[in-house]
Parts: structure tokens; C-alpha cells; sequence
């Protein structure tokens, strides 16, 4: 695409009319302003398209293995271990690391930085893709997918922390797209169609404050079902929403940082000038919010192995694994966006981003499977199932790519003059 | 269900009123004493009495209509079968299992009979977000296959490893477990299959409160022959099948570690504060917003942000 930007003055397409003042047509939006053929082209020469399409050729046929023969056909299908690598990663990873929508959200509308505001519809996209691809996650690891509204409409189990999970998915997934919907509308030549969006705005932004603090929280709590079967280090009763709700503010932000790092390296040309010359600026804003939630979160693992008097399994080979992960997955960061954030290195803090974004599906991948039945025996996870995790991982590539090449997501609409 | 109220249903109200509070008003969760069903049936398990015959399992396999396993039940090779260095557990295709324990210092092997343990406060049933399962009055806990989505996490939540998943079916698959015979025998106040099959008496249907009485005075009545602990009394929060052992329970198998308090308690600390978040949150945040904004009021156009770059 880069190539194309540079040979022809009009493109990318960043409004609604060309130079010469007519509309771009939908199919000139889809196609990025090129011909069919210079998309094709473009398409092609792109290697990252390759190694996508290496992915799917394998993935998609077991995607449909999945759904011809069953789940034990393509996972192991364990009673020790009822959730694998599609729910440990896709649900548990991917929802906290899609905590950005409702933290940016929060710090520009609600608390009125405004500095961060070129930022914010990433963060709010990021978040609704990461829940949407949670919930096709659930649909590819659920035993039967077809009966996903029944919590909501067909028999309640209002007493599960699952119920509740559900229900706020699934109401957080629609204030998700109402805010990202202005966007489109955009796009679409129908601004005034945000209207109605724009003024509930902060009704939104604080049902995603509840409904986010209470699912994240809510995920960590699903493991209080399993006391006696996770390693004590990375269970506890008392604190284990709060656990998962503190990383997930890390975690989100750090997303953002990792997605906008990628945007700027690799989509240069679709970045608005906002974006360009504040994200630099914004980015250590966010690693100093993630240094904080990381201290804090830091304070509160430590409190739960004095309240659950975990001490003497420090010293056990677990105990190691666990200091592993916290040091590399929390300490190590920290320092980074702390010493990034000072310094103005906003290499180091990018760095620091990809590691705490590692080191989030680390944390929720030891809980639900490494120190899960800890006691008994480690379950490595069936090939097939692996590679179908990153085959809906590369999907989720697929649309957010395919969103920010075309949306202002990272710069500013200029609408016709009417 | 008028007189169920049991600390389950009062949680239930809990979460469930703190969804509707995001409409209304919230209600606050309160923790009860388990008030379980006074004419609870139970079986009891003495490992002391089983010869590891195998009959309740072939008795279970036809009762409950499952497919011929790959062995006969008359094989006593299955014993040192068992996946990944465990001895056998449920599955699909089996409700109940008998295992072998070599106990160091003891002549003999003991074995040892699993299947539901029919919880007083089951955590599968708590755990379940369409509510597929139900405690009856008779004590068994039964499940409703029209209405599970799949999600498992009942199999998370069972301490006892029970409840499996029928993984091998695309189109119709479900949890598969011990249900009590409750369908063809429980309701009707027979004693289940297993029990009936057992030519050793190692199995005794009963009330669960009378069980109780006899497995104290069994371990009462032959001082050297049992350990002083009735397993499932108040192993989390009760069971309806108890075992009796003649060694520590450790030892053949039984995990000694679970809380005596129901699963469900430590997920309380969650469901506790649902509603406090719900209705703080909103004030407070909108409070946040109207100090943290107050000093620009309007700042119009939000589009054409040109922040100066770094401090
Ligand atoms: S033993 Fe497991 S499956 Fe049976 S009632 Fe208790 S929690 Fe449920
Ligand atoms: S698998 Fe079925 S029965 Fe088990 S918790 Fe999920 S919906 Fe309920
Ligand atoms: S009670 Fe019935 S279903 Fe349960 S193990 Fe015995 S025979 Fe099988």
C-alpha cells in the first residue's frame, strides 16, 4: 500500500471526495481507492498475506472438522481439563487484553483528557474486536454453539458467575459497537447519524466502567469454582477477581500500545497527523497508567500469599515458576514504562508493551491449564487445537487490519463539503 | 418451589437481583448454613467390605443403557489401566469406576468405587449458567440436557472430578454422570442398580442422617478396623455417598485437601461485591467526570486535538 500512497497524490483515502471534488464510490472505499488489480496486487506482494494464508489453508478445514466431528476431534477432549488453549487463550487472554476500550474511554471522555483523544477510537476498536473474537472463540470450544443465547433467553442459571459473564459480554458488546459505530457513519457519509451516539456518550463510557470491572473481574472468579485444583499461588479466594482486574488495565493498555506500535511501523500512511505526532507523547501517558495498575497489582499478589499464608511454596519448584512469571511478565515491564516514561524512551516502553501483552496470556494460560490440576498431570494441548487458536488469532488480524485500513480509527475524517 | 429456601436460591437472588439492578434497585447476598434436604438419601461406601468384583459397574452399564465397554466387566486387567499415570476416572462412556490401591503395609488391596457424589450443595449445580442441573429432594443431582450449552464449566467446578463431556459427538453432545438412578429407580424409593448388584454389602442405601449413625458406630464398634472419619460428611460442604475407610483416606485416593465448606463459598467473595459495584460506580464515576471536567467547561470540538507533544 505504501507504494501505491506515494505514486498517486490522492490516495489513501482519507474523506469523502477526491481532489477533484466528486465522491469516492463504496467499491473505491473498500478497494482503498485502488482498481481491483492494484488491490490484487497489493494484496499479493504483502508477505504478511502469505503467512496468513499458510495458516488458513490448514485452519479452515479444521475448523469444519471441529464442527462435522466434534470438539474431540481436534482437542484432546479431557474431563481433567474441560477448558484447553481455545477458551485459556481466547477467552481468558483475549478479554483482558481487550480491556483499552472502556480505560480510554474512561481517561478521555469521562475524566476529560482530551490529549489522548487521537488515540481513543483504537483503543475502543481494539476492545471491541478483542470481545467480539472472544465470543467466536466460546463458539468454536462450546459444546454446542447453537445454544449461546440460552442464558439469556431460554433458562437461567442466575446464580453462576458464568451467567453474569454472559449477560455483561453481551451487553458490553453492544455499548462496544455504539461507540465505535461513529466511525462507520463516517466512513458511510452519515455523520449526523452519530448524533443520538455522541449524546449518551458518558452513559456509555460508565456502563463499560461497571460492566468491565465486573466481567474482568468475573473471569478471575470462575477459577474460585476449582479451590482445590489450581496451584495456590495463582488462586486465591479472596483476591482473585481483583487479581484479574488489575491486569487487565495493564494488560489493555499495553495492547494499545503494541497495536499502535504496529500501526505506525508498518501502516504509516493511514495514520492521521493527531495520531503521528501525539502518539509518541500518548504512549508514555499510557505506560505510566500501566506502571501504576502493575505496582498496584504487584501489592495485591503479595497480599494474597500473606492472607492465604502461601509462603513456604515460594520455595518449591512452582513457587520459582511463579517468581519467573511475575518477574518477567510484571516486574521486568514495569521498569520499562517506568524508566520509558522518564526518560522519554518510548522505544524501551514499546518493548515493555509486547512483553506485558506475552506475559497476560502467560498469566491466564498458567491459571487455566499449567497450574490447573497441578497435583495431577500437565495436559499439552492437542496440534490441531493449537493451530485452530491461531487460526481464529489470524482472523481477528484479518478484521482489525481490514477496519483500520478503511475507518478513521487513526485519523480524521474530512467530509465533503455538502 | 416454595419452602427451598436454601443459601443457593438466597445467592441466586443475590446475583440475579444485581442484574436486574442495573434497572433497579440491587439486593445484598447473604451467606446461609446449608440447609440440605432432611429426607436426603445417601449411600454408603465401606471400602473395608469391596472385593473389587466390578459388579456395580456392570450393573450401572446396563441400567443406564450405556455401550458395551472394550473389555468385560469380568476383567480385572482394567485396574492398571488409567490415563497419564492416574488410575481410571469417569467418562462418556462410564458413570462409575472401581479402582485398586495398593497400600503399603496392608496384605491386601483396597478398592475404591467412584462415581457423583450427590453434594449437599453441589458445585456443578451452582456453577451452571442455564441451570441444567437439580438437587432433589430424594438427594440426586440430575441433569437436564435440553438446556446445557456446553461450556463445562460444571466439570471445572466438581471437586470430584465427575461430571465428563460426550466430546465425540458434533451434533448431540452433553455432560455425562451419575445421576442416582433417580430417573428408573430413585424416584420410586428403590436403591440404585450398583447397590443392588453388590453381592458384599459394601454398599448401604439409606437416609443420609441414618447413614451417619451407622457408619459411626461401625468405626465405634471395631476401634482398629476403620479410620475415625466418615468421608463426605463435610467434605464440601456434604456429601450423599460417605465412604469409610480402614487407612488414612489419602491413601487411596481420596483428596484430603478439599475446604469442608461448599465450592460455592469461595466464589462468594465475587458475588459479594456485584452489587456494591453497581451501585457505587455510577455515582462515583460520574462524579469523577464532573470534577475532572469542571475546569474546561465544554471544550468543544473534540476532532482537532493538537496537544503539545511531551511536557
Ligand atoms: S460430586 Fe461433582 S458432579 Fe456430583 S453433585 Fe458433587 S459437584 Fe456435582
Ligand atoms: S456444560 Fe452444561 S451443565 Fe455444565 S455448566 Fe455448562 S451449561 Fe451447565
Ligand atoms: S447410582 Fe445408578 S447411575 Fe450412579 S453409579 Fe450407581 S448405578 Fe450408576
Amino acid at each position: 500500500m505504501k507504494l501505491f500512497t506515494s505514486r498517486d497524490q490522492q490516495l489513501p483515502v482519507t474523506g469523502s471526495t477526491k481532489k477533484d471534488g466528486t465522491l469516492w464510490s463504496l467499491k473505491e472505499r473498500l478497494f482503498l481507492g485502488l482498481s481491483f488489480d492494484g488491490y490484487k496486487q497489493q494484496m499479493l506482494r504483502n508477505p504478511v498475506n502469505w503467512f496468513l494464508f499458510a495458516i488458513l489453508v490448514v485452519g479452515l478445514p479444521l475448523l469444519l472438522q471441529r464442527y462435522g466431528f466434534g470438539l474431540g476431534s481436534v482437542t484432546h477432549g479431557s474431563n481433567d481439563y474441560p477448558w484447553g488453549l481455545v477458551l485459556g487463550f481466547g477467552l481468558f487472554a483475549m478479554v483482558p487484553l481487550s480491556a483499552s476500550g472502556f480505560l480510554l474511554g474512561t481517561t478521555v471522555c469521562l475524566f476529560g483528557r482530551k490529549d489522548f483523544h487521537p488515540i481513543e477510537r483504537l483503543a475502543l476498536l481494539n476492545g471491541l474486536l478483542g470481545y467480539f473474537f472472544a465470543v467466536i472463540y466460546l463458539e468454536v470450544d462450546l459444546g454446542m454453539p447453537w445454544r449461546l443465547p440460552y442464558p439469556m433467553v431460554v433458562s437461567f442459571g442466575t446464580g453462576a458467575v458464568l451467567f453474569l459473564v454472559a449477560w455483561h459480554v453481551a451487553t458490553y458488546l453492544s455499548v462496544q459497537i455504539a461507540e465505535v459505530l461513529p466511525a462507520l457513519f463516517e466512513w458511510l457519509d452519515k455523520p449526523e447519524w452519530t448524533y443520538y451516539i455522541k449524546r449518551v456518550t458518558l452513559g456509555l463510557t460508565v456502563a463499560g466502567i461497571i460492566l468491565s470491572t465486573l466481567h474482568q473481574g468475573a473471569l478471575g472468579a470462575l477459577f474460585t469454582y476449582a479451590p482445590a485444583k489450581i496451584h495456590p499461588l495463582w488462586i486465591s479466594t479472596e483476591f482473585q477477581w481483583i487479581h484479574f482486574l488489575c491486569s487487565a488495565i495493564f494488560a489493555g493498555l499495553a495492547m494499545v500500545i503494541v497495536s499502535s506500535t504496529l500501526i505506525i511501523k508498518f501502516l504509516h500512511w493511514r495514520c492521521g497527523k493527531a495520531f503521528r505526532e501525539n502518539l509518541d507523547y500518548m504512549t508514555i501517558g499510557l505506560a505510566k497508567g500501566a506502571s501504576y495498575a502493575m505496582i498496584t497489582y504487584l501489592v495485591i499478589k503479595l497480599v494474597a500469599i500473606a492472607h492465604d499464608r502461601n509462603w513456604e511454596y515460594l520455595l518449591t519448584g512452582w513457587g520459582l515458576y511463579y517468581l519467573l512469571e511475575i518477574g518477567i511478565a510484571v516486574v521486568l515491564p514495569m521498569i520499562m514504562f517506568a524508566k520509558g516514561a522518564r526518560d522519554g524512551w518510548v522505544g524501551l516502553i514499546r518493548v515493555g508493551a509486547f512483553i506485558t501483552v506475552i506475559g497476560i496470556v502467560w498469566n491466564r494460560l498458567n491459571t487455566s491449564l499449567v497450574c490447573f490440576n497441578w497435583q495431577m498431570y500437565q495436559e499439552i494441548p492437542h496440534w490441531k487445537e493449537v493451530w485452530l487458536t491461531v487460526t481464529l488469532y489470524a482472523f481477528y488480524f484479518i478484521t482489525y487490519r481490514f477496519i483500520v485500513y478503511r475507518l478513521p480509527i487513526v485519523f480524521d475524517w474530512k467530509e465533503s463539503e455538502k | 418451589m416454595p419452602d427451598k429456601i436454601t443459601r443457593r436460591s438466597i445467592l441466586k437472588g443475590g446475583v440475579a437481583g444485581s442484574i436486574a439492578s442495573l434497572l433497579f434497585r440491587p439486593k445484598s447476598s447473604k451467606a446461609h448454613q446449608i440447609k440440605a434436604y432432611q429426607n436426603s438419601m445417601g449411600v454408603l461406601v465401606d471400602l473395608t467390605r469391596c472385593v473389587g468384583c466390578r459388579s456395580c459397574e456392570a450393573a450401572c452399564n446396563a441400567e443406564q443403557n450405556m455401550p458395551e465397554p472394550a473389555k468385560p466387566f469380568t476383567d480385572m486387567s482394567v485396574f492398571d489401566e488409567g490415563a497419564h499415570g492416574h488410575k481410571r476416572r469417569t467418562d462418556e462412556t462410564t458413570l462409575t469406576v472401581v479402582n485398586k490401591y495398593d497400600v503399603p503395609g496392608l496384605d491386601h488391596p483396597l478398592f475404591r468405587k467412584i462415581q457423583c457424589n450427590h453434594c449437599q450443595e453441589p458445585a456443578c449445580l451452582t456453577s451452571c449458567f442455564v441451570a441444567a442441573y437439580t438437587k432433589t429432594p430424594e438427594g440426586a443431582v440430575i441433569y437436564n440436557a435440553d438446556v446445557c450449552v456446553g461450556c463445562r464449566t460444571c466439570m471445572i467446578a466438581c471437586p470430584f472430578y465427575i461430571p465428563t463431556f460426550k466430546y465425540s459427538s458434533a451434533f448431540d453432545p452433553k455432560i455425562v454422570k451419575c445421576i442416582f438412578c433417580y430417573d428408573t429407580r430413585l424416584k420410586y424409593g428403590q436403591p440404585p442398580a450398583c447397590v443392588e448388584a453388590c453381592p458384599q454389602e459394601a454398599l448401604t442405601f439409606g437416609k443420609r442422617k441414618d447413614l451417619l449413625k451407622i457408619g459411626r458406630r461401625r468405626i465405634v464398634d471395631n476401634k482398629d478396623k476403620y479410620e475415625d472419619h466418615i468421608y463426605g460428611e463435610f467434605e464440601a460442604g456434604g456429601t450423599s455417598w460417605l465412604y469409610l475407610s480402614s487407612v488414612p483416606f489419602e491413601k487411596v485416593g481420596f483428596d484430603m485437601t478439599l475446604p469442608h465448606q461448599p465450592i460455592l463459598d469461595s466464589v462468594k467473595n465475587f458475588l459479594g461485591m456485584v452489587p456494591m459495584v453497581l451501585t457505587i460506580w455510577p455515582a462515583l464515576f460520574t462524579g469523577f467526570h464532573l470534577l475532572a471536567t469542571r475546569k474546561e467547561p465544554h471544550a468543544k470540538d473534540e476532532n482537532t486535538t493538537k496537544q503539545e507533544v511531551g511536557e
